[in-house]
């Protein structure tokens, strides 16, 4: 440890946690809900790990959004154009790559993927640097007009990509050895789904460790909560903003390639679909709060997969009623954030 | 004077608008006339309902400053509510009456639930709830196919005097059958007519003043004594029922009701760019924005089309011109006038005087 | 060397379309306390706001150890020297105490030495090192929020009402720690409305009114007269001893 910690005296003084409970609690309560319900658990166990992977998903897709938004109070409604970018980005690896991609090794086929995904979030990282100039911020502090120009940014990028890759859709089918599933007992489990879990968690959990070990990730949480403080402390918030922008926009970007490979197919509109469940995630979770996005993500994922088992009719409509139940007990989402 | 009852003291103020003005009304009141063909009349009706549907979104984006992306649900809400009661009940005007009276209930429910819930926090708050709102209603239109239709929607027949094979006189006047189409289509204009000057006298009467003073500082409307969140409410419930009527009268003319016609998001974007381009905050801003974005989207897309054949060699710019990619240029034309033209059209014309 | 560190000429600020600051002359002299007294919505705030770039002045000018700041960005003046303590305290809630402090340390760690001379008169703040400073009381707040200012020497002090709403106990322990600041000779502009608080600490006075200064002069000369302080403070002796 550095010189400058009083070690006697923090250890005497315990400092009392300041973890907020019952948010997390209601992840198990719902999976342990679901199981009577769902009856069968091996289904139970395939549908909590779809769940799971889903939530995983979105939430890489979504915790850029939210931290922009409490960072410098822009709202991002163009956000889903990065996931069909990086989707589509991807493509351009993938479909040339197909041999590595069929190969019976998954050597190859990770190499495959890495480099998919790594120009995938190359390229939103840069249209995300190049949207925040150009979309963004002459708009700054008018909310009407963002929500407006960053609906028409996506509506422009979604028509590019046609432009770029034609009008059809396009397959995108997974690499050999990450296809089929393995049975834990009973339960099927899709070996793809255990790879976006782990991802998932990878990517929570470097964010974690950024936002609280680092002096750059400090700076992002203090910001949030009282950018103008930042500023009197001597620190451009306007970096680090771009800076939070464009690895939010690459994240969007790894997420499409996930979401894409999930999904086998590519839509230009696959991007605007998600932003959906996007937003009621980041509402969930209490706009701003990387925590919260991430419970608010599993927590719609589930709910999803539940639903959509139970009674598949109303599965979109059941994350709304799961919205409105979350407002209802806490009006500003799981994890409000302290606002000046 | 009259005029200046019937308009709410709200006038064109520029000469070039009120021109414009004149010729969309005289070219919508005529048109069955002037332009007989079966696509210019369904162009010109389309005008109608969209004028109306503009005009109420503007009530809320331009006169509030809220950003809805449920507008078209309340739309559907309409289409669908006369739709299905036209298509279950039978086609009588009782089953029109009550599919509107239904349809007017569940969108006031609905508006009035969102607005409650969401109208006192900011709004970005309201935009996105609307948005996960508005796909889930649309997801599940689509998905209750043995009650809506689903995908396919509902084709359903209308009351007597507003079928086509119905005659009011036997012979042609000016070359026009008075036929029961032609009664749809001028039921559907002065329908459209009645409710715009509506929307003109309530953005002109002492309440509409009130939803401009919470746009432009609801902090400080807050304080004179208004309670925003009412007005707010009131103005949603406003528009949303404003919404559900175009819904009926454009399910009555098409005699049909699907999720590609009302809730697709699609209609959503056309309706923002509608009012963006034509200009936000003035009604006068739908009358023009609508009759030429329909006008282009219905007579343009067929330029873009021979000039993408044309440039059929050049892969990538026959790919930007395709008509398909008529929403790319939109985008494009959206986003460049929130910048550089935030009164649209209108706007414009005024400040040249 | 009593030369002004930071000297505001014909200054005014409107905040959106309200004029609040209306030609303000202000000189804070090198290695002083200065006080800035008046009563509310005088435009105090909206005077150190200025100063630190959060509201840019529409007229007038501002000079600050030699160099023009009336146009420069808030982090730009915050590096050029200038630490401010706002009147809600600006503590990020979220962070702990420690980091709280290491952000406003532009090297990567504080000073050990400099930060035990801070425990010496906040001693609150050790104790409660490792706790996020969003559980803290009210008075520790505000040394958190002193003790971040000076966490590393910086030109000058900007603090905006700190007694606001605290004990006699705490607001002992903030004299203390100006008065250290001043052994230093630290310069300090410091608004106050507790006039029993700042009658010892302050060299020279200014005193605010509808967005002018309308007195300033050496603290002396306001504390013995009491005329004066009646007709500008609106004080008398008797309730504020
Ligand atoms: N954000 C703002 N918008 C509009 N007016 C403001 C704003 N901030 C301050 N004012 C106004 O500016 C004037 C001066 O405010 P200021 O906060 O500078 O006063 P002050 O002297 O610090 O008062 P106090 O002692 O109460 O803190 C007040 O009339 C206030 O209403
Ligand atoms: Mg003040």
């Amino acid at each position: 440890m550095t010189t400058t910690t009083p070690a006697a005296t923090a250890d005497a003084e315990l400092p009392r946690l300041r973890l907020d409970t019952p948010p997390l609690l209601v992840l198990p309560i719902l999976a342990l809900l679901a199981l009577p319900l769902i009856g069968s658990f091996p289904t139970w166990v395939t549908l909590t790990v779809a769940g799971l992977a889903m939530g995983m998903m979105i939430f890489i897709m979504a915790s850029g959004l939210t931290l922009v938004f409490g960072l410098m109070d822009v709202l991002n409604f163009g956000h889903g154009a990065f996931v069909s970018v990086g989707a589509f980005t991807a493509t351009l690896v993938l479909l040339p790559m197909q041999g590595w991609m069929q190969a019976d090794s998954v050597l190859l086929n990770l190499a495959a993927l890495g480099l998919a995904v790594a120009l995938a979030m190359l390229v939103t990282g840069l249209l995300g640097w190049a949207f925040e100039r150009v979309v963004v911020m002459p708009v700054y502090g008018q909310h009407l007009k963002q929500i407006l120009i960053t609906m028409g940014g996506m509506i422009v990028a979604e028509q590019m990509i046609h432009v770029v890759w034609g009008p059809d859709q396009i397959p995108l089918p997974l690499p050999t050895s990450f296809r089929g599933a393995i049975l834990v007992g009973d339960a099927a489990i899709e070996k793809y789904r255990l790879i976006a879990v782990a991802v998932g968690l990878i990517v929570f959990v470097a964010m974690f460790l950024i936002l609280n070990r680092t002096k750059i990730g400090l700076l992002i949480r203090a910001g949030v909560e009282n950018g103008e403080m930042v500023e009197a402390l001597g620190y451009r918030i306007r970096r680090l903003f771009v800076g939070v922008f464009v690895a939010g926009s690459a994240l969007a970007g790894l997420g499409g390639v996930l979401w894409g490979l999930y999904k086998e197919t590519l839509t230009a509109a696959m991007g605007g679909d998600i932003m959906v469940l996007v937003f009621i995630v980041i509402i969930i979770g209490g706009l701003g709060s990387v925590g919260g996005c991430f419970i608010g993500a599993l927590l719609v994922a589930l709910v999803a997969n539940y639903a959509g088992f139970l009674a598949p009719k109303i599965a979109l409509v059941s994350n709304i009623l799961l919205m409105v139940a979350i407002l209802l007990w806490r009006p500003q989402g799981l994890y409000p954030v302290a606002k000046r | 004077m009259m005029l200046h009852r019937i308009l709410s003291g709200d006038f064109p103020r520029s000469r070039v608008l009120a021109l414009a003005l004149l010729v969309v009304f005289a070219g919508l009141a005529l048109a069955p006339f002037l332009f007989p063909g079966a696509r210019a009349i369904n162009v010109a009706a389309t005008i109608c309902v969209f004028v109306v549907l503009v005009a109420s979104y503007d009530l809320l984006l331009g006169y509030t400053g809220i950003v809805s992306f449920a507008h078209t649900m309340f739309y559907g809400i309409g289409a669908y509510g006369v739709g299905l009661s036209l298509y279950s009940v039978g086609p009588t005007w009782g089953a029109v009456f009550m599919g509107l009276t239904l349809s007017l209930m569940l969108s006031l429910a609905l508006a009035l639930l969102i607005g409650l819930f969401s109208l006192r926090v900011k709004a970005i708050f309201y935009a996105m709830i609307t948005l996960a709102v508005a796909s889930a209603f649309a997801v599940l239109a689509s998905q209750l196919s043995d009650f809506t239709g689903g995908e396919d929607g509902r084709t359903f027949s209308v009351p007597e005097a507003l079928r086509p094979g119905f005659r009011l006189v036997e012979n042609e006047i000016f070359g026009t059958a008075i036929n029961g189409k032609l009664l749809t289509y001028y039921l559907v204009f002065f329908s459209a007519l009645a409710l715009f000057l509506l929307l003109l006298r309530v953005v002109n009467s002492p309440f509409g003043r009130v939803l401009q003073a919470i746009r432009e500082n609801d902090f400080r409307a807050e304080a004179l004594g208004y309670r925003t969140v009412v007005y707010r409410t009131l103005a949603n419930c406003l528009s949303a029922a404003t919404a559900t009527l175009a819904g009926a009268l454009m399910a009555l003319w098409l005699r049909y009701a699907g999720p590609q016609t009302t809730l697709s998001f699609t209609i959503m974007m056309d309706i923002l760019l509608i009012v963006v381009i034509g200009g936000m905050g003035t009604l006068y801003g739908s009358v023009v924005g609508a009759a030429l974005f329909l006008l282009a989207q219905n007579y343009l897309q067929a330029l873009m089309k021979q000039a993408s054949d044309g440039l059929a060699a050049v892969p990538l710019l026959a790919n930007l011109l395709h008509p398909d990619r008529w929403l790319l240029w939109l985008g494009v034309l959206f986003v460049l006038s929130v910048y550089f033209f935030p009164t649209g059209i209108v706007g414009k014309l005024r400040s040249r005087k | 060397m009593s030369e002004a560190m930071l000297s505001l000429t014909g200054v005014h600020t409107h905040i959106g379309q309200y004029h609040i600051l209306q030609g303000v002359d202000l000189t804070v002299p090198r290695g002083e306390l200065t006080v800035l007294l008046g009563r509310n919505g005088a435009g105090k705030t909206t005077t150190l706001r200025t100063i630190m770039g959060l509201w840019h002045a529409s007229r007038g000018a501002l000079l600050f150890d030699g160099e023009d700041i009336t146009r420069a960005a808030t982090p730009h003046i915050a590096c050029a020297g200038i630490a401010y303590v706002p009147e809600n305290m600006g503590i990020f809630s979220d962070l702990t105490v420690r980091e709280n402090l290491l952000l406003a340390a532009r090297a990567d760690e504080p000073n050990a030495a400099r930060l035990e001379w801070i425990f010496g008169f906040f001693p609150a703040l050790k104790k409660f090192w490792n706790q996020a400073a969003g559980t803290l009381s009210g008075g520790q707040k505000q040394m958190l929020a002193i003790a971040r200012a000076i966490v590393e020497p910086r030109k000058l002090l900007l603090v905006d009402e700190p007694t606001k709403g605290l004990a006699p106990a705490i607001i002992q322990s903030l004299i203390v720690a100006f008065r250290e600041l001043k052994a230093m000779e630290t310069t300090i502009l410091l608004v106050e409305q507790n006039f029993g608080f700042v009658k010892s600490l302050g060299d020279t006075v200014a005193v605010m009114d509808d967005g002018r200064i309308v007195h300033s002069g050496p603290m002396a000369g306001l504390a013995e007269n009491r005329e004066l302080q009646q007709k500008l403070l609106g004080l008398s002796l008797d309730t504020h001893q």
